[in-house]
């Protein structure tokens, strides 16, 4: 059994765990964190297993027969895009599962439209855990049928997360989320059922694997078709706009804990699946469509940011920020240049830190004053002047900072974009005045001027709440001012996936001033 | 120590155009303290972390070693300028590779520092005047619960600075450019309690963003221009670069420096920024950070001395706010905003001064030191009238405080000096060199800036009389007091820079032939022969003092402000009704227009999902009728489908 | 003798038995019915049989009329159950599916 293998199955046992030896509570939370930080600790090691210089495109490949009468097999394997993205998955699930020690506890003390009480503590951390695995496993399968199921099991934890953990219209969101995901993935299981049978067709006999399909061309007609079908499903689990109403109500009733993994590693499902299968599997079409998918990106940027501006629920906002931020990762995705790429790489990663220190602190306060209404607080800073750096500081990741990891990738998506189609780029830039709105308007709102009555003797962050917060916030802080290691793992991934599209960068007016001569 | 005469490089340079210095040395190349410059941000910034992540243990002795820290710098600084000075002209630009910063692809953006004689000046104003106003703070801020933030706050944006002036490429400048901005929206919300405060600090970071949007294309522009965003490389290859190019990032590092310098059109949070405290006001909103702007003109002079257009405009905007700040700062009553008004001004200036190109380069820089200290004295010295008479900034309730401030009046009268031309003291000079230069260049800038010196004049001597002068007009119970010496120490130090400031740097550190090799300097001939349009020029300064003296030294102020007054002062006292302009067009079209996007997204975009739903209930609920529960009519349908599937084989057997 | 006058015939009669399925009431008439149609498929099966030349649908009929023997066996019984219960055997009568 390799290493990716067991890293899906540690937290797999975990959940089995908990399921069963999980009262009390306390001892759930607890065996909980145990496996969440092994699990942490195995990825590490796998990152120090992964040799950025190697020439193969995937890395710790496993493969066997799953049902070979169909061609389909069990195959893991990661690059440097699917390793940033386990890290990100396998490190925020401990911070939340701390973070949200009394999530459930919590909840259960907001309103909910429904009668029936929240669920089990011990089935909270056991669904926290099953999801885990299933994160990984979306991350790192090679068989494109592998990921399809993950991709559809996944909705089942998220569900009950939601549906039986989350606050208000819980219920409905919950149905939502999943109604909208699996229209998305019946699309997407139309579209995997053609590729089975071009695979079929162009390679003798019927195949799934990842690194077989890209050689295999395929005639465009065929591609539109099927790049639609995977397009749609990862556009709604993104969310892209148009069809990301689902997230502002995903985002309202979720625990923060469950918000935090949906909205910061799950969505990243859909952008890392447009990287991962839709460009390198569908070439032409991606370009094809490009236009059309960079005018529904910005049109995102600006419509999620507005809307956020608008909101009353801060839950809300935040989900609308993340629809602006998705906006950004797919404008990189199909500008088709490195530093688009890259910076869309790194985004997943910085919006997932960003995301989840909003969400927790959110979270945080929302625990304090039992309302997520904006119009509850005021002065904050007054009562609780950590609380209240914290939310600022978590405001600054999603305005963008520079200093911060989000700057770079931010930067870079809008540079590679640029390179491109300056105008474009050049108007979603102004996007970056609409950030600083957002975040300073309900920061303004929520933490500052005079104290009032409804915060008054409001308890600072303690000891538990701090020091969760503090590793993302200075891994924000040191990826943006070093962001190289994570650059240089990815570079190789971007590269290999400019290859498979077969577009090269533009190039510069001049070239670099080393050689002084006009190109 | 050679500092080569004036003569030999400019009989070199032909027609003034500029020589860029291609010929970088690597810090550990030049040797000595150069290898150390990273300890000039690292000090401030150790100061920032250790107060912030200390939290309320650090009360205690937080503010000492934040003031050591800087001072610390300065000491660095200081070492690196004896150096520089002692090194060959040719080889005082030092570079200091750190890391690799951000990369993808061909971009590349290290994480180094640069140190020529233009960051020397900067560092040296940062560092000095950083320290000073850092000192006085401590007595300042002695009465405030979160003094130690505030000093966290203060180290942070020292060491922005330094690296916004450090940086050797734009998007490491951008981070120093941001982070300064972040300093400044910290440090003007400091009282964060008050509604004011806080809407004035997002007011200012979110104008500053709109700048920043111009520098980030302007980055975004040399990349796909010239393949690099490293000074040396797109200095040296901007020849080369079309016109349109270069006037598109010329106009955009505008956009960039008119935001974060306040300028026309985006000067508007400048007035509100006095929220601050006042050494913030002085260090941040005078001394430094507004003054980024003109630096990043300065430093990018072989973009706008290749573009007509988008030096022209620069020009352009300097006259515009440097009217418009003078007649603001004319009409306020706030003591801190009528010096802030007089901040966009003087700023102003320096934007004609780099608008008249590398006629002007130099002067801008040195007008920048100059406002640097002045100004800075100016400020703490309001501060200290401030503190003396409990928070209240209102001129109209000052007066005769000459008997009971008499350092501070000292101070204040030194900047009084400095800053209305008044020989030989610093404004005379650094004034008086823009002025001739935009005459050789513009005639109507050359009036312009004669204007603007009468009115900086008429308003510094209302300052003048309205507070220290006249009768008492002192809120009840107010007992104004002389501040303590740790408060008057910083004053008195940069009053003396107020005062002899300019002499020492054009006639001893001959600032011109300094910054020569890095912005280059062509002198020109002024329309109106020298003597004649010095002279002309201090007419017009004393015709502007004894016009204010007569208004408001020599009448009664009255408490309330008068209300039968000129359009114009009106206007004025409205800020020219910026705030008014910016409700009317940005805000409330923005207001409405994300009230409706709310709706829209709620009704249209989630209510066509919704209606999709329900049409699939819907016709679901028709399904339903066709199970009626009778087993014939099952079966019916049953032979039914099997004749369709019978017929299509059949008609399929026959085509 | 030409065996595609079986296969027409079992035609005839299986429509006969569909008819007689969809139209009559009485769940009697209705169980004859069904097993005609079952007739009619096996008559149909034995018939390819002699055609093709070989015994798999007579196989297939022994199939056929095991499973109708057990059909019926079922189905008497529940019609003697609904007798019991509603005194009646139309078929029309316990539209009980939907509700």
């Amino acid at each position: 059994m390799g290493i990716l293998t067991i890293l899906g199955l540690v937290p797999l046992i975990g959940s089995l765990v908990v399921a069963v030896a999980g009262t009390p509570p306390t001892r759930a939370k607890q065996i909980a964190v145990v496996f969440a930080a092994a699990t942490l600790a195995i990825a590490g090691y796998a990152i120090t297993q992964f040799d950025t210089a190697a020439s193969e495109p995937f890395q710790l490949v496993e493969s066997y027969e799953w049902i070979p009468s169909l061609g389909l097999s069990y195959s893991v394997g990661v690059d440097g895009l699917a390793l940033v993205l386990v890290f990100l998955a396998t490190l925020l699930v401990p911070l939340v599962i701390i973070a949200g020690w009394n999530d459930v506890e919590d909840t259960a003390q907001l309103p909910t439209s429904e009668g029936q009480p929240v669920g089990e503590v011990r089935g909270y951390f056991a669904l926290v855990l099953l999801l885990e695995t299933m994160m990984i496993g979306v991350f790192i399968s090679l068989d494109v049928f592998l990921f399809y199921f993950l991709f559809e099991a996944i909705l089942i934890p998220v569900y009950f997360m939601i549906g039986r953990y989350g606050t208000g219209r819980r219920t409905y969101a919950a149905v939502k989320f999943l109604i909208y995901s699996l229209v998305g993935g019946l699309v997407m299981l139309a579209a995997l059922a053609m590729l089975w049978f071009v695979s079929a067709d162009a390679l003798g006999a019927p195949s799934l694997y990842l690194p077989d399909l890209l050689d295999v061309d395929i005639d465009p007609t065929l591609q539109n078709l099927m790049f639609w079908g995977f397009f749609l499903a990862f556009a709604i689990k993104a969310p892209l706009w148009p069809v990301h109403t689902w997230l502002p109500d995903a985002a309202g009733s979720a625990t923060p804990g469950t918000a935090v993994l949906l909205i910061g590693v799950l969505d990243k499902i859909g952008t890392y699946g447009m990287l991962r299968l839709c460009l390198p599997l569908f070439p032409e079409a991606s370009q094809t469509f490009a236009p059309v998918i960079i005018a529904v990106s910005v049109i995102g940027i600006f419509y999620g940011a507005l809307a956020a501006i608008g909101q009353t629920d801060m839950k809300r906002l935040f989900g609308y920020v993340s629809l602006s931020h998705f906006g950004f990762i797919t404008l990189g995705i199909f500008v088709f240049t490195t530093q688009g790429q890259i910076g869309s790489g790194l985004y997943m990663l910085g919006h997932g830190l960003s995301t989840a220190l909003l969400f927790m602190v959110a979270g945080y306060l929302i625990a304090r004053r039992k309302s997520a209404n904006i119009e509850d607080y005021g002065g904050v800073v007054k009562p609780a002047p950590v609380l209240a750096g914290m939310f600022l500081i978590a405001g600054l990741t999603a305005l963008a900072l520079p200093g911060l990891s989000t700057f770079v990738s931010e930067f870079l998506v809008l540079l590679g974009a640029f390179a491109r189609y300056p105008w474009v780029a050049a108007g979603a830039t102004i996007g970056i005045v609409f950030a600083a709105l957002y975040v300073l308007l309900l920061y303004q709102r929520t933490m500052t001027g005079p104290e009032t009555d409804q915060v008054k003797g409001m308890k600072d962050l303690n000891g538990r709440e701090r020091w969760v917060l503090a590793p993302i916030i200075a891994l924000v802080v040191f990826l943006g001012f070093y962001p190289a290691p994570v650059l240089n793992i990815l570079s190789p991934a971007i590269d290999n996936t400019m290859q498979w599209t077969g577009t090269t960068d533009p190039p510069t007016e001049l070239t670099p001033a080393a050689e002084g001569s006009p190109s | 120590m050679t500092i080569p005469s004036l003569a030999a490089p400019l009989s070199e340079g032909s027609e003034g155009a500029v020589e860029p210095i291609t010929a970088t040395v690597t810090a550990a190349d030049a040797g000595g303290y150069f290898p150390l410059m990273w300890l000039l941000i690292a000090l401030p910034v150790i100061g920032a972390v250790v107060l912030l992540i200390g939290g309320r243990r650090t009360n205690r002795w937080g503010h000492l070693l934040a003031t050591v820290l800087p001072i610390g710098s300065f000491v660095v600084a200081c070492l690196l300028l004896v150096q520089m000075m002692g090194a060959p002209v040719d080889e005082r630009l030092v570079t200091l590779h750190l890391w690799d910063w951000t990369f993808a692809g061909m971009f590349e953006a290290p994480f180094a520092l640069r140190l020529d004689q233009l960051s020397m000046v900067f560092v040296m104003l940062i560092t000095g005047v950083g320290s000073l106003i850092h000192v006085y703070s401590i007595g300042y801020m002695a009465h405030d619960p979160d003094r130690r933030k505030f000093f966290a706050y203060l180290n942070l944006f020292v060491a922005a600075m330094l690296l916004l002036v450090l940086a050797d490429n734009y998007l490491l400048l951008y981070v120093g450019w941001e982070g300064v901005g972040l300093a400044s929206y910290l440090l003007i919300g400091f009282w964060q309690q008050r509604d004011t405060a806080a809407v004035a600090a997002k007011k200012a970071f979110v104008m500053n963003r709109v700048g920043d949007v111009g520098l980030s294309v302007a980055i975004m522009l040399m990349f796909i221009t010239f393949g690099s965003v490293t000074f040396d490389q797109v200095f040296e290859a901007a020849p080369q670069a079309g016109d349109t190019a270069l006037t598109l990032i010329g106009l955009t590092l505008l956009l960039a420096a008119v935001g974060k310098s306040a300028q026309f059109p985006l000067q508007a949070w400048l007035l509100d920024a006095m929220e601050g405290p006042t050494p913030v006001s002085a260090l941040i909103h005078a001394a430094t950070m507004v003054t980024a702007g003109v630096y990043l003109i300065v430093r990018s002079n072989a973009i706008f001395d290749l573009s007509t257009t988008a030096v022209t405009f620069v020009l352009a905007v300097g006259i515009v706010t440097m009217l418009a700040g003078a007649v603001i700062a004319c009409a306020k009553d706030d003591i801190k905003k009528s010096l802030a008004g007089s901040t966009m001004s003087q700023i102003g200036y320096m934007f004609v001064a780099a608008g008249l190109g590398p006629a002007g380069y130099v002067f801008a820089i040195f007008h920048l030191l100059m406002h640097g200290m002045f100004k800075a004295d100016l400020f703490l010295s309001a501060g200290s009238v401030i503190h003396g008479m409990k928070d209240e900034q209102d001129m109209r309730f000052y007066g005769a405080l000459r008997k009971v401030m008499i350092v501070t009046m000292v101070a204040f009268f030194a900047g009084f000096l400095g800053i209305s031309g008044i020989p030989p003291f610093d404004s005379f000079f650094s004034k008086d060199e823009i002025i001739k230069a935009a005459m050789g260049t513009n005639i109507f800038a050359g009036i312009a800036a004669l204007a603007a010196a009468g009115i900086t004049a008429f308003y510094m001597t209302r300052m003048l009389a309205m507070t220290f002068f006249g009768e008492k007009r002192w809120k009840e119970g107010t007992e104004p007091h002389e501040s303590p010496a740790v408060m008057t120490v910083p004053m008195l130090l940069l009053s003396v820079g107020a005062l002899f400031g300019g002499v020492f740097f054009l006639y001893v550190a001959d600032i011109e032939v300094w910054l020569e090799p890095i912005t280059g300097y062509q002198p020109t001939e002024p329309a109106i022969p020298e003597p004649w349009l010095g002279i002309l020029t201090l007419v017009i300064v004393a015709v502007g003092i004894l016009l204010a003296w007569r208004q408001y030294a020599m009448r009664t102020v009255p408490q309330q402000p008068p209300q039968q007054v000129s359009v114009l002062t009106v206007a004025a006292r409205n800020s020219l009704y910026d705030d008014a302009f910016n409700e009317a067009v940005f805000m409330r079209p923005g207001q409405y227009l994300t009230r409706w996007l709310v709706w829209f997204d709620n009704r249209a975009v989630d209510g066509a999902v919704r209606g999709l739903a329900s049409k699939i209930d819907g016709f679901g609920e028709g399904l339903r009728k066709i199970q009626n529960g009778f087993a014939r009519s099952y079966a019916l349908s049953m032979v039914g489908g099997a004749v369709l599937v019978g017929a299509v084989f059949v008609v399929a057997r026959w085509f | 003798m030409d065996p595609s006058a079986y296969v027409i015939l079992s035609a005839v009669l299986f429509s006969l038995g569909g008819l007689g399925v969809l139209l009559r009431r009485n769940a009697i008439v209705v169980f004859m019915s069904v097993e005609l149609m079952l007739n009619a498929a096996n008559l149909a099966f034995v018939s390819f049989a002699r055609m093709h030349g070989n015994l798999d649908g007579q196989v297939i009929a022994f199939f056929v009329m095991i499973v109708a023997a057990a059909e019926v066996v079922v189905g008497l019984a529940i019609i003697m159950t609904i007798f019991r219960t509603r005194r009646s055997v139309s078929v029309d009568e316990p539209h009980l599916l939907r509700n």
